[in-house]
């Protein structure tokens, strides 16, 4: 057993007499020529070296924390700790009418807030046992590409500076910016959008808002394809991911990744393939699969899926049918305005459902959805009260990081970054 | 939040000035100088934690620009920084870590309490949630917002400036480190973290699992 | 200890489907509350393992299985192995506390079949008062391993078999309970300045824990001061916590 070292030294190489750090000393050679001569490197073979990264470090997304074993600069042992952003969003949930949890599901993985909003109330549709209008399914469809696309672009470009490339992170902001003038537009808020209800959605898209969407699908693929330009056949990007981090597919598997983890090692599972919702089944897109279940597979499955997230907005914008946007179900939409201040039977509906809150029979669900991230879903448990007995969510962030530890042995501490940073990690997420 | 009605008192207050307490043309032009230089370069160490974080990102990034007030290089060591942003839900797992890094930042450092959470524990009024960050660490501005949109960290920041602006050399007291207590680690009395902490609001009556 | 993984003919997505003829799976509408088809898995289990499968029923379209406690690793283990269920893919692990103080506790295990395309709830009902304990399937699936501990961390359950189970969202030395169990309360069971103090006293400085140096079996290779400091610093941790837990008391 070799011995080990738990502190990394810190500090210069040396300093001279006067106090001042040495440079490495100059050598004339033979020929003449002046060299730089290092200085002998420290005696540190079969000792190894843990250092700490995070939980406050900018490459760890957030407040993850990795404790690295290390043998020179090969990673021996990785030990992750969670946690620190741990905010009691399970617990919280069971003081909470289903409507009133809508807003936790925006600040969970906040990059993908609208698509948490519709996952989770197509959780809380079904264990009402509703069905929604045509309409809402579309306009559903649109809001989780859009926030699929959202979140890939922030990934890109956290990703792009991690390893290095600032410019892709501020031409893609760009786009997100486009996106969130969009939102803004619907729903009135950037980033927690709260934009669904059970039984449809908190509001009807405003006149022109489709013209807007239909630019962005217009001008979106243009920076993408500029970005990808910039990345996919670049030198240093390719030598910093190709052949990191690789799982094999059944490795993958049974590790339980999902979205484009496992589908860049080569295995097509795609929720909205294999356990359809929303009607996907009926749109025509492609799952994109790699091959090598590298960083580098990661990234082309990734940027492939954002150009499959445009065919599906082109064909939901063909599609959107006109007609109500609610379902007509008293049990859990809202009577209009007008009808609750001036009827007594629709002034007593709002009031039970303002506050008591609608009540689903006994009963569980779980509901999947292909988050950005990958698998996600609600698993509810009720009671037959307002509130749910029991909200837990499949945490797909959760499940991919814990991949890490075998994902990293054997490669060096540089590539550590780039595999954290291809996960796709959201702490609010993964502590939730 | 309630009012506050105790006697107790923060700890963090400025003592009275010695000597004479008007300033001469000359400190005053040296306080200038060295506001100016002070607010028009500083560096923040986003201490980003979850949604408000995404928000500051988007201040730095290309439509909202953060290089405009001389903040574009953000400094993720806290030995090199001047403002910490604290962006973000603070649980009580990473209340150490907010103080640690408060610490390691040389005087003089100010700091932006970002969003609600930061601020109050915003809607996260459970076990695992730190009530305002000010119990930890002293807060210069607080943001409000749920994610408060770039406009209002940027209005944030700009009122940071005119606070440093408003400065003065002679008071030594604004910049000398917190010592918290010894036995409970904290640095205002608990009684008053408990008034502070206490449910306000709506959250009073969403206490209840059923029905 | 683990396992080696299943062969089966293929573990792409839908493969095993398609091969017996079966139509692709489309989103469902006006799905009944109870009733409707079960998966096929379930006779088969019920033939395999007889009284071990207690009871099964379809609500919302999914089917759940109930199974003995100490039949559950076995039945994981067949449906996993079996080419004809091949769940190859875990999905959750999780419990469920109810309210009524009279229903038993329940452990959920979510399972994936890739090739089947095919979704399976199993349970095991844990009776109020009895210990929670059940067995890890951490040999199986190397996903269960961070969600048995985080069951572990929320409810208290105990996993038997699992290689490193210990807390994961909550730091090592957290003294007030786990937060999902019915009698926790929302706010947690000490005042928040007494919540903040426990907080604030977490070690930073020591940054590595015993339990990360795994070095039960370097610690003697360690040298002679480090061992030292790490067994003050070790003792002033339990100090301190068994410290804060009597405030936590008398609070």
């Amino acid at each position: 057993m070799s011995r080990r070292t738990i502190e990394m030294a810190v500090g210069t190489s040396g300093v001279d007499q006067f106090g001042r750090p040495m440079r490495a000393p100059l050598a004339v050679r033979g020929n003449g020529a002046l060299v730089l001569e290092a200085p002998p490197e420290p005696e540190l073979e079969g000792d190894h070296m843990l250092i700490n990264i995070g939980p406050q470090h900018p490459a760890t997304h957030g407040v993850l924390r990795l404790v690295l074993e290390l043998d020179g600069e090969t990673v021996v042992r990785c030990v992750p700790h969670i946690g620190y952003l741990h905010c009691g969003f399970e617990k919280i949930g069971e003081y909470r009418q289903y409507n009133q949890i809508i807003p936790w599901t925006d600040r969970e993985d906040y990059l993908n807030s609208i698509g948490n909003n519709v996952a989770f109330v197509l959780g809380c549709e079904r264990l009402f046992g509703i069905q929604i209008t045509p309409r809402c399914t579309v306009l559903r469809v649109i809001a989780m590409e859009m926030s699929r696309i959202m979140s890939h672009l922030v990934w890109m470009g956290t990703t792009c500076i991690d390893i290095g490339a600032f410019t892709p992170f501020l031409w893609l902001y760009q786009e997100r910016e486009n996106l969130y003038n969009l939102l803004e537009g619907w729903v009135g808020a950037r980033l927690t959008t709260s934009a669904t209800r059970v039984g449809g959605m908190a509001a009807e898209v405003p006149d022109g808002w489709m013209d807007g969407l239909k630019a962005f699908i217009r001008g979106f693929p243009k920076t993408l394809d500029e970005a990808d330009r910039m990345l996919a056949r670049n030198g240093i990007w390719m030598g910093r991911t190709v052949g990191i981090g690789a799982l094999s597919a059944d490795e993958a598997i049974n590790y339980g990744l999902s979205g484009a983890m496992l589908r860049a090692s080569g295995v097509a599972y795609d929720v909205r393939k294999d356990v359809p919702y929303l009607d996907y089944e009926t749109y025509d897109f492609d799952v994109p699969v790699g091959t090598q279940g590298d960083v580098y597979d990661r990234y082309l499955v990734r940027v492939e899926e954002m150009r499959q997230s445009i065919r599906i907005l082109e064909q939901a914008v063909q599609r959107l049918p006109d007609g109500p946007l609610n379902v007509d179900d008293p049990r859990v939409i809202l009577p209009p305005k007008t009808r609750a201040t001036s009827q007594m039977e629709s002034m007593i509906h709002h009031f039970k459902l303002v506050m008591e809150g609608p009540r689903p029979p006994i009963g569980e669900v779980y509901v999947p959805v292909e988050s950005p991230k990958g698998e996600k879903g609600y698993y509810l448990v009720s009671d037959g009260t307002s509130k749910p007995v029991r909200w837990r969510i499949r945490p797909p962030a959760f499940v991919n990081l814990s991949a890490i530890p075998r994902m990293v042995e054997g490669h060096l501490l540089s590539d550590v970054i780039a595999i954290n940073a291809s996960i796709d990690i959201v702490m609010g997420e993964i502590d939730r | 939040m309630g009012l506050i009605t105790t006697g107790e008192r923060t700890i963090v207050r400025a003592p009275e000035p010695t000597g004479s307490t008007q300033d001469s043309w000359v400190t005053s032009r040296l306080d200038f100088l060295v506001n100016w230089a002070r607010s028009s370069s500083m560096w923040p160490m986003p201490f980003g934690t979850a949604c408000c974080a995404i928000e500051f990102m988007a201040t730095a990034a290309s439509r909202y620009d953060l290089a405009r007030f001389g903040m574009e290089r953000l400094s993720f060591s806290p030995r090199q920084a001047d403002v910490l942003i604290c962006a973000g839900r603070v649980p009580y797992k990473l209340a150490p870590v907010l103080r640690r890094i408060y610490q390691q930042m040389p005087q003089p450092k100010w700091v932006i309490s970002m969003g609600a959470c930061a601020s109050s524990g915003g809607m996260f009024d459970n076990y695992a949630v730190v009530q305002g960050i000010d119990t930890i660490i002293p807060v210069d501005v607080y943001v409000p917002g749920c994610p408060p949109r770039p406009e209002a960290l940027m209005y944030a920041i700009l009122m940071l400036h005119k606070k440093v602006q408003t400065e003065r050399l002679r008071d030594g007291a604004r910049h000398t480190e917190i010592e918290p207590d010894p036995q409970s680690h904290l640095y205002i009395p608990p009684s008053r973290i408990d008034e502070l902490s206490e449910p306000f609001g709506n959250s009073v009556h969403q206490t209840r699992s059923a029905p | 200890m683990t396992r080696p993984l299943p062969s089966y003919p293929s573990t792409r997505p839908g493969s095993a489907r398609e091969a017996a003829g079966e139509p692709a799976p489309i989103t469902p509408h006006h799905v009944a509350h109870r009733g409707g088809a079960e998966n096929p898995s379930v006779a088969a289990l019920r033939e395999r393992f007889g009284a071990a499968i207690v009871r099964a029923h379809v609500m919302w379209g999914e089917t759940t299985v109930i199974v003995a406690a100490d039949a559950i690793h076995d039945v994981i283990a067949f449906l996993r192995d079996e080419p004809a269920h091949a769940y190859n893919y875990l999905v959750d692990v999780t419990a469920v506390e109810y309210r009524d103080a009279e229903q038993p506790m329940e452990l959920v295990w979510h399972l994936r079949s890739l090739p089947w395309q095919r979704f399976l709830r199993l349970k095991v009902e844990i009776p109020k008062g009895e210990p929670l304990v059940a067995p890890s399937i951490t040999d199986l699936y190397a996903s269960a391993d961070w969600l048995e501990r985080e069951c572990f961390d929320m409810f208290g359950v105990t996993f038997t078999g699992h290689p490193d189970l210990r807390r994961i969202l909550m730091w090592d030395t957290y003294r007030e309970g786990h937060p999902l169990r019915k009698d926790f309360p929302l706010r947690g069971r000490f005042s928040r300045s007494e919540q903040l103090t426990q907080a604030l006293s977490i070690d930073t400085v020591g940054r590595y824990s015993m339990t990360e140096l795994t070095i039960a079996e370097a610690f003697d290779d360690l040298p002679a001061d480090m061992r030292e400091r790490l067994a003050e610093r070790r003792a002033a941790e339990l100090a301190r916590s068994m410290r804060t837990l009597d405030a936590g008391d008398d609070a």
